[in-house]
């Protein structure tokens, strides 16, 4: 196993393992809260960091399954394209931005925007998550087991949202839709990778777009 | 038939200005385009070369070396790249042009050892392939934006702005969002597309310093990184791209081209090119950071007068986007009755959005697409740029330098006020620069 200390190493030396060098355990300690930890993996590393990260940990993350049993800042996972990243704690704002693919994982919060631009990633949050999550959301799964802030999936595309508590208010061109047996199968599912089985899929509604502002039409210019 | 020679046209209301509201009233939509702003506006035209004289000896021209080469990104890269010429393509998107017209382009840049850059839709293999140099951007959109790529790049743009729309994202008509175009932006097919104008992910320079350490980090710090931003406030801007950490600044001025914006937009908001390239370098030279963090300028570069201008303000090198298009064949007479049924005509043609190139350059369409023959476009970007090139270099060697870096304010005069103001350059004749002591 290697282990990278940020206390004495730099963000680079790890950064630098993760890509190219053979997949294997990744223990890293003290990370203080440095941005950029663990961004860019090549391969199916498994890295587990011991305390809270800085802006874009796990950035365009690809293979590698990441645990921050800490908290996490802006951007976490931030254009994943593929492996698992699991915060123990909260994270901020912009979690899995525009991210491709793969899972992420929150046990605690995630801040204002999580989500946003999403392209294909799947998300579960166990508590709350802010304003303008799926801001632009354009394919994936957002789980919310909490509750959701103003402005859920504003200008949504063809991502699915998954909302258990209660949604401050909807943005532009997003509606509640119909939960089918296929959609409790799917979100059955994304709890199950999780590791979540307190909540039942009875408990959640689903949302989605509602396809009204994706060509321009001045009729619905009110409604931007 | 009336005689018209004695009625009288209002120069505020004019035709053009008639016909823009009688569309609006019957669309009820505002008017989207492409092209850049067309409206009349200080430019480099309006400054001139002093030349050698009894001060100052010539080189001659066909006999004495006049360098031209340019290295961008060796502030902190440790891959900066050296291109032949101070002339790069800037970015333009597969989606917004054919993928023909974007192998072209890198096949017209690689001719002459300089560099292209992607758009807002991610890397198109032909064009990698093509491209010796190849600039990826980083949009807010982040359509397509994978490490893969990324690592693929030569250099790295992140674009903050661009000068036909600063301050605006991208806009793409569902027309041309075709199968391919939707799957590499994981769009649905035929939705009109519109990027968003800020990143998802950074607010500000002090992000953005986090931002860019970490596409540093991803790519082992090996490549270039430039900011690109539209030419707004532009001394300030450049000051934070600076201190945010970029290898090369790239200013683009309101006569920057678009796929797709709209025409109050484009016309309204943003500063010429002109006094963005003063600006910067007035910001670079403050910082101590002139020729250590490069300048590269675009908007409205047409001729190598106008990038020997650019250079002698103190742009390390110019990018062009229109020209290069014009370069290709866009606006070309040949297809005359077919732009005449697209209700315009050659020299006017500005409907990019709406994807009926009949050049197969600003389409998707299949058969319009499979017109552009990207060899031959390629040849005439190269010739093109090699005219830029050579125009430079004569120019150049009028004021006995042999770099074109060498060039620099003092060989330039201003032929009027506006232009002496923004360039800060003297009025022809006098020592004159507006608004200075």
């Amino acid at each position: 196993m290697a282990s990278f200390n940020l206390a004495d190493s730099t963000v680079r030396e790890l950064n630098q393992h993760l890509h190219g060098s053979v997949a294997g355990k990744v223990s890293v300690d003290n990370p203080g809260g440095k941005h950029s930890v663990a961004v860019g993996a090549t391969d199916a590393h498994d890295v587990e960091i011991n305390g809270n990260v800085g802006y874009y940990c796990a950035g365009m993350n690809a293979e590698a399954s990441i645990v921050v049993n800490g908290h996490a800042g802006p951007g976490l996972a931030e254009n994943m394209m593929s492996g698992r990243v699991r915060v123990t704690g909260s994270a901020s704002q912009y979690c899995a931005a525009t991210a491709h693919g793969g899972l992420v994982v929150i046990e605690g919060d995630a801040s204002s925007r999580c989500g946003i631009s999403m392209k294909g990633v799947d998300i579960v949050v166990k508590g709350n998550v802010g304003h303008m999550s799926a801001f632009m959301a354009q394919t994936g799964r957002l789980v919310v087991c909490g509750d959701a802030g103003d402005a859920l999936g504003d200008s949504i595309y063809e991502a699915q949202l998954y909302i258990r508590g209660n949604v401050e208010s909807l943005g532009a061109d997003c509606e509640e839709k119909e939960m089918r047996a296929e959609h409790k199968e799917a979100l059955r599912g994304l709890l199950e990778s999780a590791g979540i089985s307190e909540f039942s899929v009875d408990e959640f509604k689903r949302y989605g777009s509602a396809r009204k502002l994706y060509n321009f039409n001045i009729d619905n210019a009110s409604s931007y | 038939m009336v005689d018209k020679s004695w009625l009288k046209e209002s120069a505020t209301f004019s035709r053009p200005v008639i016909r823009e509201i009688q569309r609006a009233a019957e669309t009820g939509i505002y008017d989207i385009r492409g092209f850049g702003a067309k409206r009349s506006i200080p430019h480099f035209d309006d400054l001139v070369f002093l030349g050698a004289s009894m001060s100052r000896y010539p080189l001659e021209g066909y006999r004495e070396t006049c360098d031209t080469s340019v290295t961008l990104g060796n502030r902190f890269a440790k891959n900066p790249i050296t291109i032949d010429i101070p002339i790069t393509i800037a970015g333009m998107s597969f989606g917004a042009l054919s993928a023909q017209a974007k192998e072209a382009i890198g096949r017209g840049a690689s001719q002459m050892g300089t560099c292209t850059t992607t758009g807002d839709g991610g890397m198109t293999p032909e064009e990698r392939g093509q491209s010796k140099y190849l600039v990826y951007q980083y949009l807010p959109s982040r359509y397509g934006m994978n490490p893969e790529d990324l690592r693929k790049a030569d250099a790295i743009e992140v674009v903050v702005g661009q000068g036909a729309k600063p301050g605006g994202g991208g806009m793409l008509l569902g027309q041309k969002i075709s199968e391919r175009v939707a799957e590499m932006r994981d769009l649905p097919q035929g939705i009109d597309q519109r990027s968003a104008c800020r990143h998802p992910d950074w607010t500000g320079p002090d992000d953005l310093e986090i931002k860019i350490a970490e596409l540093r980090e991803i790519t082992d710090w090996e490549k270039p990184i430039f900011v690109k931003v539209g030419a707004a406030r532009t001394f300030y801007d450049v000051t934070l791209a600076v201190k945010a950490g970029a290898d090369v600044v790239v200013v683009d001025g309101m006569q920057g081209g678009t796929a797709a914006t709209q025409d109050v937009f484009i016309e309204h908001v943003g500063i010429p090119t002109l006094p963005a390239v003063r600006a910067a370098v007035e910001a670079l030279q403050e910082l101590d950071m002139h020729r250590k963090v490069q300048l590269i300028v675009s908007g409205g570069i047409r001729s190598g007068a106008d990038v020997a201008k650019a250079l002698a303000m103190g742009a390390d090198a110019v990018s062009i986007g229109t020209a290069a298009l014009i370069a290709l064949g866009d606006n070309n007479e040949t297809y005359e009755d077919e732009y005449n049924k697209l209700g315009t005509s050659a020299g006017f043609y500005d409907d990019y959005q709406d994807g009926k190139d009949p050049v197969g350059i600003s389409t998707q369409d299949p058969a319009l697409s499979a017109r552009l023959d990207p060899v031959a476009a390629g040849r005439r970007l190269a010739n093109y740029l090699n005219v830029l090139t050579l125009e430079t270099q004569t120019l150049a060697r009028a004021c006995g330098k042999s770099h074109v870096h060498n060039l620099e304010p003092e060989d330039l005069a201003a032929l009027t006020i506006e232009a002496a103001a923004m360039a800060g350059v003297p009025l022809a004749g006098t020592q004159w620069i507006p608004g200075r002591l």
